[in-house]
């Protein structure tokens, strides 16, 4: 069975479509990687996918239920869904060690020295044991993607949905964020990655989507989106995206 | 409320739009003297030498930190005390003036200092003095900084010129108080009038330095808006 | 010219400093709840709350505290309604200050970045765990400038109750000077002690202030 089916998701913001009849599956451990031009919808989708914002039409289901159904406890979907932000999203006023515990205390209700306990093998996780009582604007941009990603861990997410998590940070930092998520693929996370990052798309990806103005142009294999796509504009954007960010990774 | 009351209640209305006229006053010249002083206090401020910014800064804390009512029993009953023959509204004036000035000259300090040193060297460096810098340079940037957190002064001492009713200023307030004394039923209508007076006023107010703003908005000179009660 | 104090004063001056103190606590207290409530309908509730809150907010910011105050105790008892002045002073002053501590809420609360409800709503809390745990925390502290302008303004204002008959620093201060006819020594030495008290508010506030800082999250202070 499908961990994620996504089907027939619209969403329109004032007059304009944004997604236009999305529609995909997710298999337990796999990573899908999204990729498209600015405004074509990506983030949109995802936040659909946890109801961060409420689809107009369409619907999702997580391991056989029907999430999109108005009658289901959203707050116990989400703490199953991962999310990391752009941009982080550390809470600013806690340590790196509250930030990951937030949610196990608050929305698990673990006791909390298991949540600390907890709290500090995902940090360990991720590389950042020494920084568990920093602050989020003691940290470096990537160290704070790795907190957010363990702060998603934390949670024992059956997904984790990504947004572009290396665009806010400079190149040199990329890296460190990379390998934790290479980490996790590896080690049978299902993961839905929407980036930029070409090199992982292709080496890491199961399976490549191209969106394109609210709709999935193309899916299929890394390899064979890079190498034969079938439709002019997928090859037209690689070529583009690889001109501008290159091929590292 | 009885026919006879509603009656009283429209009677009094030309008596207490007359009081509001004198608040208007008293609007009036407290704070063209905060203006004035406030500028003055803030320059001294930010570009007096050590000691004369020390008295300055001194003298902010005193008007911010003391009751407008003391301060207006201060200067009426204490002057009266010793025989200087001072109005009500005069003392009104020069006491709510004096507070609004160490208010404002915190409004303008934040706006000179916003407009910041390298637009002094700019000036300095063309050759001007540094009068001429602070009039023609500094302070035209700074005075539209000022205008939205200055609004709130407005609308705050807008309202506090009911207090000179204490020391005997026969203003609307003052006016309310004397339809209540001949009628306690209409006490409540009455200084819910007086409210929507006060209320039109705040409005009108804000209406004339949004439009004052809007009309020397200047682009990429904007104002942080503080929205503070000052 | 020759001036005149009497060491008598102090004690009778020091009975109405408390009933002062207490007064502006009471009232402080009582806005920030009402005005927590009121900013949380201002930011989050639609239709008639939103519309009742606002309407709170405007009137009180709009018009004179001294009319509040003699609507709620004269005016009140004109229509059968009446309280003690002590209970009148801190219904219309608690009343007021809750439309400004809204309004400062309000803005403080709109200050924590969206991305931060994001993240909450992300890992599973709800709308009222979010509120609680994350944006309170941050918008507090980023209130606490403002919050302390309040509280002295407050402090300061209380001197009006006087008027409805309450003995407070203002009201023990007017009776000396007038049984006395030494106004100006009299109010000196009441408008020193209220500049005390305003200082020893801002700079208490202040070492509170920079106990709960956080590195950046930083609170704007002019
Ligand atoms: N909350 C919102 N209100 C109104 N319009 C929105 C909102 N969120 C997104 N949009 C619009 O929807 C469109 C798609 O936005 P979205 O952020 O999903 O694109 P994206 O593919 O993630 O782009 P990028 O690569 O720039 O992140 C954009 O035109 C955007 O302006
Ligand atoms: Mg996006």
């Amino acid at each position: 069975m499908s961990l994620l089916v996504v089907e027939d998701l619209h969403k329109r913001y004032g007059k304009e479509e944004v997604l236009r009849g999305v529609s995909f599956t997710l298999e337990p451990g796999e990573t899908k990687v999204i990729i498209g031009p600015s405004g074509t919808g990506k983030s949109t989708l995802l936040r659909c996918i946890n109801r961060l914002t409420e689809p107009d039409r369409g619907r999702i289901w997580l391991n056989g239920e029907e999430i999109t159904s108005p009658r289901v406890n959203i707050y116990r979907i989400r703490a199953q869904i991962g999310f990391v932000f752009q941009d982080f999203n550390l809470f600013t006023h806690l340590t790196a060690l509250d930030n990951v515990r937030l949610g196990l205390i608050r929305v698990k209700r673990m006791p909390k020295r298991e949540a600390t306990e907890r709290a500090l093998r995902e940090l360990a996780r991720v590389g950042l044991a020494d920084k568990a009582n920093a602050y989020p604007a003691q940290l470096s941009g990537g160290q704070q993607q790795r907190v957010s990603i363990a702060r998603a861990l934390a949670m024992d997410p059956k997904l984790i949905l990504f947004d572009e998590p290396t665009s806010a940070l400079d190149p040199e930092l990329i890296g460190e964020v990379l390998e934790v998520m290479i980490e996790l693929a590896k080690g049978g996370m299902t993961m839905l990655v929407v980036t930029h990052e070409m090199g992982f798309a292709r080496s890491v990806a199961d399976e490549i989507i191209f969106m394109e103005k609210g709709v999935i142009v193309e899916q299929g294999p890394p390899e064979a989106i890079f190498t034969r796509p079938k439709v002019p504009r997928t090859a037209e954007f690689l070529r583009k995206i690889t001109e501008f960010y290159g091929e590292q990774g | 409320m009885t026919a006879g009351d509603w009656r009283g209640l429209v009677e009094g209305i030309p008596s207490l739009l007359g009081g509001l006229g004198i608040n208007l006053q008293i609007l009036l010249g407290l704070i063209a003297l905060g203006f004035f002083a406030g500028i003055v206090v803030a320059l001294i401020q930010v570009y007096a030498p050590r000691p004369l910014a020390a008295v300055a800064i001194g003298y902010e804390w005193f008007f911010r930190g003391v009751p407008e009512m003391v301060l207006l029993m201060l200067v009426y009953f204490g002057l009266r005390q010793f025989h200087v023959p001072i109005s009500p509204f005069i003392a009104a004036v020069i006491a709510l003036g004096l507070r609004s000035s160490a208010y404002q000259s915190q409004i303008f300090r934040g706006a000179i200092q916003a407009v910041g040193s390298n637009q002094m060297m700019a000036a300095l460096s063309v050759g001007m003095t540094r009068f001429q810098a602070i009039r023609h340079v500094i302070l035209p940037q700074a005075l539209r900084l000022s205008i939205p957190p200055w609004s709130n002064e407005f609308s705050s001492v807008l309202k506090d010129t009911t207090l000179t009713s204490a020391i005997g200023v026969i203003e609307v307030f003052k006016r309310a108080r004397f339809i209540m004394g001949r009628n306690y039923a209409l006490a409540l209508p009455t200084f819910m009038v007086v409210a929507l007076f006060f209320l039109a006023l705040t409005y009108l107010g804000n209406w004339g330095l949004g439009a004052l703003e809007r009309r020397y908005r200047i682009p990429g000179l904007e104002a942080k808006g503080a929205g503070e009660r000052f | 010219m020759e001036l005149v104090f009497k060491w008598e004063w102090l004690p009778q001056l020091g009975r109405g400093l408390v009933l002062t103190v207490e007064l502006t606590a009471a009232c402080i207290s009582m806005g920030a709840v009402l005005g927590l409530l009121l900013a949380i309908a201002r930011l989050y509730a639609r239709g008639p709350i939103y519309w009742l809150a606002s309407a709170y907010v405007h009137f009180f910011r709009g018009t004179p505290l001294l009319v509040q105050l003699f609507m709620v105790h004269f005016g009140l008892a004109g229509w059968g309604i009446s309280f003690t002045p002590l209970v009148s002073g801190i219904i219309a002053m608690g009343l007021n200050t809750a439309a400004y501590q809204a309004e400062y809420f309000r803005g403080a609360i709109q200050a924590v970045k969206r991305g931060q409800t994001m993240a909450a709503l992300s890992l599973g809390m709800t709308w009222w765990q979010t509120i609680r745990y994350v944006i309170l925390p941050q918008a507090l502290r980023l209130v606490l400038p403002a919050w302390s302008n309040e509280l002295v303004y407050m402090l300061k204002y209380t001197s009006i109750v006087y008027l409805i008959g309450l003995p407070d620093l203002m009201g023990v201060g007017r009776t000396i000077a007038s049984t006395n006819f030494r106004f100006f020594e009299v109010y000196a030495v009441v408008a020193l002690i209220y500049l005390a008290l305003v200082l020893i508010i801002t700079f208490g506030l202040r070492l509170v202030e920079a106990r709960i800082k956080v590195p950046g999250l930083g609170a704007v202070r002019q």
